[in-house]
């Protein structure tokens, strides 16, 4: 009974909001004034038009080539870090952890100033390479961990039948690490996609934004569209839901994998 | 040594992205809080130690860092209150418990801050219709402790994965002999779970305090560091000195400081407490 209330009052405090959101997404502006609608409509859904599914786009491809980047030049480099002996690899992976604790803003300055100088500032293209400092460190330390635990015996094997550490990583480690990949490509992807201090620094055509920054920036002409926002929030939120009610078992572990080792 | 040429080569691409977008641009940093720095203008000179002679009289800064300061820390102790009964829960609890915990994680602070600024609207919001009497954005009090509810809420079900990991690796039979030993539920958690966790409770505590000190995300949407600066983080401060008025140097010169107490927080933990494993 007592775990009962619990769970209920732990519901509530975490859903509650989410469900109230979810409502108002659905209530006609011209009663938001009510304390409960007395119908429900797409009207806003319908409003949110072009600009916002613009947002959306450009979230999936900062995200998305993010996630490609951080895995490809993360993954063959864990693997180095876990198997490789080689000068530098613990100062590697301890700078990693290093600077993923680094505050954005003590980076927004120069990064802004490099970008305007290459032409990459106010694009898409020009913000994977920022978001790379926190999804990076992320990558490196879940994929070594992974590979650590894959046996060396299959190194040795694999260089005893005449493959070079190369080779044996692309043909014998690749192939057995898909499920550590999914895990890191879906928290870097989250996390790249809720991201907002950088895109709200580097970008200012209105087109380009990410949604965080046109949710943080959403405004109407005269009065706060809160059911507009509503409807983008809800947009913004889906596939997370999606993702996280499909991969929750991984995104758990991939969150705390070595935070409970002492 | 083949495989130690062939480890450099392999581990070089990660390494050189990250000197590129974090250690060159955090040594830039240092190098531009040095400077007088007005992008607009076209100004830019060299002022030694000025900005930091300034900053250590800029009452803004002292406020910013008393605010980001208190924020850090009662958002971090509620989060760390809240996540342990939630962590106990999820334990016995079955996966999809867990996913809908993790959802308020899983989506972005602007959305999540957003919506409760929807809440506390002081016109319609749901919080404003319950309590009418308290203007939850509007006063300096009261806002901070709004931007701390957010967070509470978009954060809490982190610590507690954190928490429940470090109880899914005591092993059973420690318990067992706990109840065998006729120790009741309150002191087998204040004598057994509580110590086991440890690890787990200091590794919440070190991610959370770093992560809340940078807090940018929630307060910018919900207050902008209103009302009459009462929110205003570092981070807000650094942003709106380097982004609004355009100054690079005393802009980045905050952003320095704010690093410097991240790196004094990173650096007392690992000395005091011993080293977190991640």
């Amino acid at each position: 009974m007592k775990r009962a209330i619990g769970v209920a009052a732990l519901l509530l405090f975490f859903l509650a909001p989410l469900a109230w959101q979810l409502l108002t997404s659905f209530w006609p502006d011209a009663e938001l004034t009510r304390p409960l609608p007395s119908t429900l409509t797409l009207a806003n859904y319908a409003g949110l038009g072009g600009t916002f599914a613009r947002a959306v786009l450009n979230s999936l491809i900062v995200a998305a080539g993010t996630t490609a980047v951080c895995l490809a030049v993360g993954a063959s480099a864990a693997f180095a870090i876990a198997k490789l002996e080689f000068r530098g690899r613990s100062l590697l992976l301890g700078a990693a952890l290093a600077i993923s604790m680094f505050p954005p803003i003590a980076t927004v300055s120069p990064l802004y100033l490099a970008l305007r100088a290459v032409g990459l500032r106010d694009t898409l293209a020009g913000l994977v390479l920022p978001y790379a400092s926190f999804a990076l460190p992320l990558t490196l330390w879940l994929l070594t961990s992974f590979f650590r635990e894959l046996p060396d015996e299959l190194y040795r094997a694999a260089l005893i039948d005449g493959c070079t550490p190369w080779q044996a990583f692309v043909h014998v480690y690749l192939p057995l690490s898909w499920p550590a990949l999914a895990t890191c490509a879906i928290l870097v992807f989250i996390f790249s996609w809720n991201e907002l201090l950088y895109a709200l620094s580097f970008l200012s055509t209105p087109s380009k934004r990410t949604i965080p920054v046109a949710i943080a920036l959403f405004a109407g002409e005269h009065v706060e569209p809160w059911g507009q926002i509503a409807a983008a929030s809800v947009v913004a939120t889906l596939p997370l839901a999606v993702l996280t009610f499909l991969f929750q078992r991984r995104i758990v572990a991939g969150l705390t994998a070595g935070a409970v080792k002492g | 040594m083949k495989s130690a040429r062939h480890g450099a080569i392999m581990a070089a691409p990660a390494a050189a992205v990250l000197a590129g977008v974090a250690l060159v641009p955090v040594l830039a940093a240092v190098w531009l809080s040095l400077h007088r720095s007005i992008v607009v203008f076209h100004e830019h000179r060299f002022v030694g130690f000025g900005n930091f002679h300034f900053l250590l009289e800029d009452g803004r800064f002292w406020s910013a860092l008393r605010t980001t300061a208190y924020f850090t820390i009662v958002a971090v102790a509620v989060e760390l209150l809240i996540g342990l009964p939630v962590a106990l829960l999820l334990h016995r609890g079955r996966g999809l418990l867990r996913a809908a915990v993790l959802l308020p994680w899983a989506i972005p602070t602007a959305v999540s801050a957003r919506m409760w600024a929807w809440l506390f609207n002081a016109d319609y919001g749901l919080l404003h219709r319950l309590a009418p009497r308290v203007d939850w954005l509007g006063s300096p009090w009261t806002a901070l402790h709004a931007a701390i509810l957010v967070d509470v809420w978009k954060t809490t079900p982190f610590v507690a994965l954190i928490l429940l990991a470090g109880l899914q690796s005591i092993p059973e039979d420690v318990f067992e002999a706990a109840n065998v030993d006729g120790a009741g539920r309150a002191r087998t958690f204040a004598l057994v779970t509580l110590p086991l966790l440890k690890p787990a409770i200091l590794v919440a505590l070190l991610f959370r305090m770093l992560d809340a000190f940078r807090v940018f995300d929630a307060i910018y949407v919900l207050t902008e560091g209103g009302p009459a600066n009462a929110t205003e983080t570092l981070s807000i401060y650094a942003y709106k000195t380097l982004m609004r008025s355009g100054d690079f140097g005393y802009g980045s010169t905050l952003s320095v400081a704010t690093f410097a107490c991240v790196l004094v927080i990173g650096v007392a933990f690992v000395r005091f407490l011993g080293k977190p494993a991640r």
